[in-house]
């Protein structure tokens, strides 16, 4: 018994011990006046290699370019993304960032609570009333959508002109109107440069796990590369990783989505539909910064630099120069508003 | 104070302490490692959660979920099975209690709305727990596997309804109930403010008193217990052991489907795909620590509540790796000091009586 309670004693003289001792250089909690900006991530966090890591990215250069003094928050449960937009609203920081749609209603709630915070939501998901308008979020709140069908219009008229064949392959992950909206876009770009054409779209699942199934994503591509297909696009989440592996194995070629994916199978990728959620978030902090931020929907498109292809030395040797002019000139089309891409299939 | 009594109470109370104290020297050599001050960082995560009442609120919130997982992992162990399944269970139940609520017309009377929402998680909880429990009182088959396969059919079936069916565009979650929310701590206390805390606590702790009353005040109680402890001696004793083990895992799914109920009625109003985020599997943990009573649940319970919702309030200064690192190290800790402790404090109840009787 003694033993045990020395033990105890023990154990808390040494923690009592160490809670007095103060490395150089522990974080000194932010004073207010500067440019304190607060981001929560999603469940999935950083790592992702797609919105979570873009929203890092962008908060990052703000951190560098803009003088920002930036907290991150990840989340543990449900109840911990409300929790987080609170503590940083409370903290008084002057813009807090939600990174994904599931945030589309914790955030509404705490714009209502905290008018004199600004607020943004990546990916935030606009509501609809019973008329079919959008219900505009509240005054203080940003919704950063993005334009993904216009991208992917122009990765859907690469494969076409690039593709030598008929036919053009398209693996989605969950089967669901966001990622129909890549698809749309896709097939839309094909068909404006190559009337004939036809566009082989699987899906890997009806549920969130097809985002992450890359076997589903070998097998649809393999499949649609025997069949004549000699480029897919993917947006589907590391299922798109089992897509990459089948371009490699075949030969074929494969097209990166959401963020720069030629490191995943270096020569096999043609391209990738990158979506700019990194500037959309250095672009609300900058706009905080200079005192112009306001709520609305803001889309981010082409136009925006929003989203875009990849152009550089890596894929250079695949897209002749010719091709590469022709797109600019629908991106140009796109941008003047001379061609509409369809969002939905 | 009996002896007999002074050495239960020891052996009770003396692991969690030793293993707590095992955790705050560890958390203060991890907090050093990632060069900040332990002293700051443990005020911080105090601050976050015990210092006002919204901290309290969401700590209650989140204690609310794990006592209800907690208790039916425990209420198993008590008869001798392991629930793996509290998981499925939970989102079973939470679903439910969204159905329920979405199908009752808007303005129905709220108590009746909230007691048949929070029977409709109980059965949908029950159901999901009298699978593997038939198939073992039937056929033997063991229970661990067969919840642990129910959690993956229960979250990927959940998951298609809601995904294909029963979402909101663009969302992950049902629309909101028209009736059955259980309103929040804060309409009635203002300082509550902004927490998520509901009355579904009052229904937690109703169930923490009933399941120790069951326990340890009636015949079944005590059948249950005498299965847990020796089965092949209470067969003998003329206990059908099958059918304990399939009514407690009937139960034990219908109290974690309850559980549920915190989320969907309680804070958001929908069921949400993926609510359950783990408190199920943290009721094993939570039993563990609790050593399987009820009591012991609920203030295992609060601990990881406090710890969960404490290291949102840290995580601008260590990341959210190190409260689970922390929780990892609790869990060893109770889970190796319970027999070293024991061993010291009999030895120590030996001496006591050798002096007493000398």
């Amino acid at each position: 018994m003694r033993k045990l309670l020395g033990l105890l004693g023990g154990l808390l003289a040494v923690h009592i011990a160490l809670s007095f001792v103060r490395p150089s250089g522990a974080a000194v909690a932010a004073t207010g006046g500067g440019l304190d900006i607060g981001v929560v991530f999603d469940l999935g966090g950083r790592g992702d290699k797609s919105f979570n890591d873009g929203a890092y990215a962008g908060a990052e250069r703000a951190m560098r370019d803009l003088g920002a003094r930036i907290r991150f928050v990840e989340p543990g449960e449900g109840s911990d993304r409300e929790a987080g937009l609170r503590m940083l609203a409370a903290e008084g920081m002057k813009l807090v960032i939600g990174v994904g749609f599931i945030f589309t209603d914790d955030l509404t709630q705490l714009a209502r609570e905290y008018p004199n915070v600004a607020f943004a939501g990546v990916d935030f998901a606009v509501s609809v009333d019973s008329a079919g308008n959008p219900v505009p979020p509240p005054a203080n709140l940003a919704a950063l959508k993005f334009r993904e069908e216009q991208g992917s219009f122009l990765v859907g008229a690469l494969a076409a002109l690039v593709g030598n064949s008929k036919k053009l392959g398209f693996v989605g992950g969950m089967d669901s109107p966001l990622i129909h909206k890549f698809e749309a876009g896709y097939r839309a770009g094909a068909m404006a440069v190559c009337g004939d054409c036809e566009v082989i779209a699987q899906y890997a699942g009806v549920t969130p796990e097809a985002f992450r199934n890359p076997g589903k994503g070998k097998e649809l591509a393999l499949s649609q590369y025997q069949q004549g297909v000699n480029v897919i696009y993917h947006a589907s989440g590391s299922t798109g990783l089992g897509v990459f592996e089948a371009a490699r194995t075949l030969g074929k070629l494969g097209i990166g989505v959401d963020a720069d994916q030629y490191n995943e199978a270096p020569g096999f990728v043609l391209t990738s539909m990158v979506k700019g959620v990194d500037n959309a978030v250095y672009d609300a902090i900058a706009r905080v910064k200079d005192g112009r931020f306001a709520g609305g929907i803001f889309q981010f498109g082409l136009a925006e630099n929003g989203v875009g292809y990849v152009y550089d030395d890596n894929n250079r040797a695949l897209i002749p120069d010719a091709i590469r002019a022709r797109l600019e000139a629908l991106k140009a089309e796109i941008v003047a508003g001379r061609i509409q891409v369809p969002a939905t299939r | 104070m009996t002896p007999e009594r002074r050495t239960a109470l020891e052996e009770a109370l003396l692991p969690p302490l030793v293993a707590l104290a095992v955790a705050l020297v560890a958390g203060d050599l991890l907090i050093l490692t990632y060069g900040e001050a332990p002293g700051a960082v443990w005020r911080l995560m105090l601050e976050g959660t015990w210092g006002n009442a919204y901290g309290i609120g969401q700590v209650l919130y989140k204690a609310t979920a794990l006592a209800f997982t907690g208790l039916a992992v425990a209420l198993t162990l008590r008869v001798g099975l392991f629930n793996i399944g509290a998981e499925g269970q939970l989102a079973a139940g939470g679903f439910a209690a969204g159905l329920v609520g979405l199908a009752l017309p808007a303005g129905t009377p709220m108590l009746l709305a909230v007691a048949l929402c929070v029977a409709g998680a109980a059965v949908a909880g029950g159901i999901t727990g009298a699978v593997p429990g038939v198939l073992r009182a039937k056929f033997g088959a063991h229970e661990v596997i067969v919840t642990i396969m129910m959690n993956f059919i229960v979250l990927a079936v959940l998951n298609y309804i809601v995904s294909a069916h029963l979402h909101v565009p663009e969302t992950l979650h049902t629309p909101s109930i028209n009736a059955g929310a259980v309103p929040r701590l804060a309409d009635s206390i203002a300082a509550f403010h902004g927490s998520a805390a509901n009355w579904t606590v009052l229904i937690a702790g109703a169930t923490i008193g009933a399941v120790a009353w069951f326990l340890f005040r009636t015949r079944a109680g005590f059948e249950w217990r005498a299965v847990g402890l020796q089965p092949g001696a209470a067969e003998y004793g003329g206990v059908q052991v099958g059918r304990v083990w399939r009514n407690a895992m009937i139960l034990s799914g219908a109290i974690a489907g309850i559980g549920g109920v915190n989320f969907v009625l309680g804070y958001k109003g929908y069921y949400e795909d993926g609510f359950a985020g783990g408190a199920g599997f943290l009721g094993i943990a939570v039993a563990l620590v609790g050593r399987n009573h009820p009591l012991g649940v609920a203030i295992a319970a609060l601990f990881f509540a406090t710890l969960s919702q404490g290291g949102l309030a840290i995580n601008a200064m260590v990341p959210k790796q190190m409260v689970e690192v922390l929780q990892g190290i609790v869990i060893l800790a109770v889970a190796a000091s319970v027999p070293e402790v024991r061993a010291l404090v009999r030895a120590a109840a030996g001496k006591r009586r050798a002096a007493e009787a000398s």
